[in-house]
């Protein structure tokens, strides 16, 4: 090693204690009260004891320990022998240093964000104890301190043999993780508490995809996908359980699970098949209406009948019917003109049903009062509207329809995935990547981009006719354009064509303004800052599709090793990847 | 490799003289522009046809309407026995597929994907079967990978099935691009410039490889500025100027033709010819 070298692995090793430090202090701080008076964020008031948003700040200060403390030891643990030698050799796997970025930006977010609550709460700077600036402080020292040390190889953490116990027991204890996590975050009243709990989780995740672990955790659910998949959704059919009765939650978990279902539906016309849809909404609606006026509302208009089963096949082949009128003459045109034609049946769609009030129209859907008073659904004498009680467990209203939510959704998600690794699935990347090569190599395009739409329609059908029972009336002005630019939002924000980036994105968008009513006349504002921020640091969303963020980022070849080595996985369920 | 890669039912050697593809007074106009000019072409079972002509002679163009990504203005293309519509999708059907003279793989799919797409047209199972994993989707779908894995053994891309067409390099997706149109099962090839820019081994490995096409029974139609290749490579090969034939013979023959050397590279300045 030259001089130079020398020094400045030195200069490295003195930014690594100061790090060391600042994570120190902000530990402490914990301990001592940040706020003055106790209505205040969830009541820092204390000293010696710290509140639950205190000890998040206690972990991510030790999980920033942790981080600077590995890089530190590493090189004397790799000159060691027997067990710390072991350990060195673990530890040379981790990305350290880009954790412990992921945590210093998230603990500075997590300060500033305790100090601006504090002082709108309270009203004014001076109710801030010294616990808090102590807290900004070691944050600030922390987060100097990891940007100037250089982030070093990758982490290649998935690339480890495979231990089948120890990857399915971190899938569960994520999972239950999570569980409790969305419990805890749910159940807070408070909008400045719910922010910083979101700061936190996101500080935790930022943490585990720096240094690696998400990616070996991504690896282990590829390997064990039944596992992952069958215990994802027993978390979520769990979750009303935590509840415990409150329909005010489980209110939101439902709205935000429909949201989420018609987003993912969207996202095979989007994500999979690159087809812009402005206009998407419309096709929930239409499901929502048709399950309207077949309902046994006193309101509905048209006087049959049939069970709920065939009311939701109905509502689906009536949008796919839609999006096949819509779609046929439309999808020979390309790309911005798609866009505006679909923006403009969204419109047709809501002045329609408007007209459709017996003076403008044929009274179908009463115009714009819509069909109020849609009773409940009831199975074979099992009523939704009911409470239930299981083991000992009170589920509402809202619980029976989060459960039969989950039941579509996870049709939705069984066609999505299917749809995406078969032979369709190939056609509709290969029209993506060049639709003119595609269609000389015999690909059925038109073909193909009308399924995506149709298909995509029927989907949003059957999330309508659940919707139009949930929300217990219909009416037009719910179906409106903001509705499509939210759930392509979703899209966009989580990742194009994955189930999970959608699911999150879906949360988000429908769970945080849901917490924050506080702020929802900057709700739009807020919305606007984010998508550009994306746009501009990750276009192609939190969880993309390998092959969409390949899309994305033509030149990085760090990116296009890494996707070497899982994207055959995508074509081949049933044997071995081919050598 | 054996011959039974790529028609398994023919032992690769039957070349019959019947007409393959007929190509009848084919016009394509742009506006004022005539870019190919009442051609007629015929193409044999197993025969291998050389066209060339200087740059902007209406080559491509002319691959364009035979392949029906253009509908020509007038004339019309027959494949065995039968007139092809304008769809390029039909005409891979009917078994034609081409390669593109500036290659249009899925960059983003690796080589093995990219040849299943090229199963597309041979496979047949819908939605419905995919969604529920019925046995007509697992068995194609095992038959796809297995043949596009069989396919790129057959260009020499055994091994690389797992690469991204877009991070290959340049010879290998040519080869790629290949095997992708062959996984169409076409029985003619349309190979559009398959050696640009190669170097002399690779133009090597691509003539070798042209011709293993062809003993498996193929036709082939090749666009190609390097003279040395196509003169080896073609039974029969037709100069295109300004959109017309000039010249249509064996190899040997157009060599030869003076019409052919000034067409490329002009006639000396003479007396009789004071414009040239």
């Amino acid at each position: 090693m030259t001089a130079s070298a020398t020094t400045r692995q030195r200069a490295y090793n003195v930014e690594r204690i100061v790090g060391l430090v600042g994570g120190l202090i902000f530990a402490v701080s914990a301990f001592f009260p940040w706020a003055y008076g106790h209505e205040a964020l969830d009541d820092m008031a204390y000293f010696g004891s710290p509140s639950p948003l205190q000890w998040f700040a206690v972990v991510m200060a030790l999980a920033l320990i942790n981080c600077l403390a590995a890089s530190l030891l590493e090189p004397t643990l790799n000159n060691s022998t027997g067990f710390l030698k072991l350990l060195g050799r673990i530890s040379k796997r981790f990305g350290w240093i880009r954790g412990a970025r992921a945590l210093a930006i998230g603990m500075l977010a997590y300060a500033v964000l305790a100090i601006l609550a504090v002082a709108l709460e309270l009203n004014g700077l001076v109710n801030l104890e010294m616990g808090a600036w102590v807290a900004l402080v070691g944050a600030g020292i922390a987060f100097g301190s990891s940007m100037m040390l250089p982030t070093g190889r990758a982490p290649f953490l998935e690339r480890i043999p495979s231990y089948p116990v120890l990857e399915i027991a971190t899938i569960a204890l994520l999972l239950m993780g999570m569980l409790f996590a969305s419990a805890y975050a749910l159940s807070q009243e408070d909008g400045g508490t719910f922010l910083m709990v979101l700061v936190f989780i996101g500080a935790l995740a930022g943490f585990a995809i720096g240094s690696g672990f998400g990616s070996w955790v991504a690896t282990a659910g590829r390997r064990h996908r039944t596992v992952l998949v069958s215990s994802a959704f027993l978390v979520a059919f769990l979750f009303p359980f935590t509840q415990n009765g409150s329909d005010a939650n489980m209110s939101i978990a439902t709205q935000v699970l429909i949201f989420a279902a018609t987003a993912v539906g969207l996202n095979i016309v989007v994500g999979l098949a690159g087809l812009l849809d402005l206009g998407y909404i419309a096709f929930l609606g239409a499901g929502a209406f048709t399950a309207a006026v077949l309902s046994e509302s006193a309101f509905a208009t048209i006087n049959w009948h049939p069970p709920f089963i065939v009311v939701m096949l109905l509502s689906g082949c009536i949008s796919a019917t839609l999006g096949l009128i819509i779609g046929s003459p439309t999808l020979r045109v390309s790309g911005d003109y798609l866009a505006i034609v679909t923006l403009a049946f969204g419109e047709i769609f809501r002045i329609t049903m408007n007209n459709l009030d017996g003076s403008s129209g044929p009274n179908l859907v009463h115009g714009s009062s819509g069909i109020p008073a849609i009773p409940n659904l009831n199975f074979f004498g099992f009523d939704f509207g009911q409470s239930h009680v299981v083991a000992g467990i009170e589920l509402g209203r809202f619980a029976n329809y989060f459960f039969l939510m989950l039941v579509i959704m996870s049709i939705i998600i069984l066609v999505f995935t299917r749809l995406n690794h078969s032979r369709i699935g190939r056609g509709w990347v290969a029209i993506r990547e060049d639709e003119r090569a595609a269609e000389a190599m015999g690909v059925n395009v038109f073909g193909l981009k009308l399924l995506a739409f149709a298909g995509g329609a029927f989907l949003a059908g059957f999330a309508g006719a659940v919707k139009a029972h949930v929300d217990v009336s219909v009416v037009p002005d719910q179906y409106v354009f903001l509705e499509s630019a939210f759930l392509l939002a979703a899209i966009v924000l989580g990742g194009m064509g994955t189930v999970m980036g959608v699911l999150l994105g879906a949360t988000l968008l429908k769970l945080v303004p849901e917490k924050l009513r506080f702020m929802s006349d900057y709700r739009m504002l807020i919305f606007g800052l984010l998508m550009v921020v994306m746009m501009r640091f990750r276009p192609e969303g939190i969880i993309p599709n390998q092959r969409r963020a390949l899309e994305f980022h033509v030149d990085d070849e760090e990116l296009v090793e890494d996707v070497e080595e899982r994207l055959p996985y995508e074509f081949v369920e049933f044997e071995e990847v081919p050598a | 490799m054996s011959t039974a890669v790529l028609h398994p039912e023919t032992d690769g050697h039957a070349v019959g003289r019947e007409v393959m593809l007929r190509a009848d007074k084919v016009t394509m106009k742009f506006g004022g522009l005539t870019a190919v000019d009442s051609v007629d072409m015929t193409v044999h079972n197993g025969e291998i046809v050389g066209l060339i002509g200087p740059n902007g002679a209406g080559k491509t163009t002319f691959f364009n309407c035979l392949t029906g990504m253009y509908l020509p203005t007038s004339g019309q293309v027959t494949f065995n026995g039968s007139v092809l519509p304008p769809k390029p999708r039909e005409v891979v059907k009917a078994g034609m597929a081409r390669t593109f003279q500036n290659i249009r793989l899925f960059p983003n799919m690796t080589a093995l994907e990219n040849v299943m797409v090229g199963r597309y047209c041979r496979t047949s199972s819908g939605a419905f079967t995919s969604i529920i994993h019925g046995p007509k989707y697992r068995a194609e779908e095992i038959a796809t990978r297995e043949r596009a894995a069989e396919l790129l053994d057959f260009v020499g891309l055994g091994g690389e099935g797992g690469h991204l067409a877009r991070n290959m390099p340049y010879g290998n997706q040519r080869r790629l691009e290949i095997a992708r149109a062959l996984a169409t099962d076409p029985k003619l090839l349309l190979l559009d410039e398959p050696t640009a820019g190669m170097n002399p081994q690779e133009t090597k490995d691509a003539e070798e490889l042209i011709f293993r096409i062809r003993d498996t029974g193929l036709a082939i139609v090749v666009i190609e500025h390097d003279m040395k290749f196509i003169f080896n490579l073609c039974d029969r090969v037709l100069c295109l100027v300004r959109g017309k034939v000039l010249i249509e013979g064996t190899a040997g023959e157009v060599q030869s033709d003076p019409r052919v050397i000034e067409a490329y590279i002009g006639s000396p300045k003479t007396k009789e010819n004071p414009d040239a």
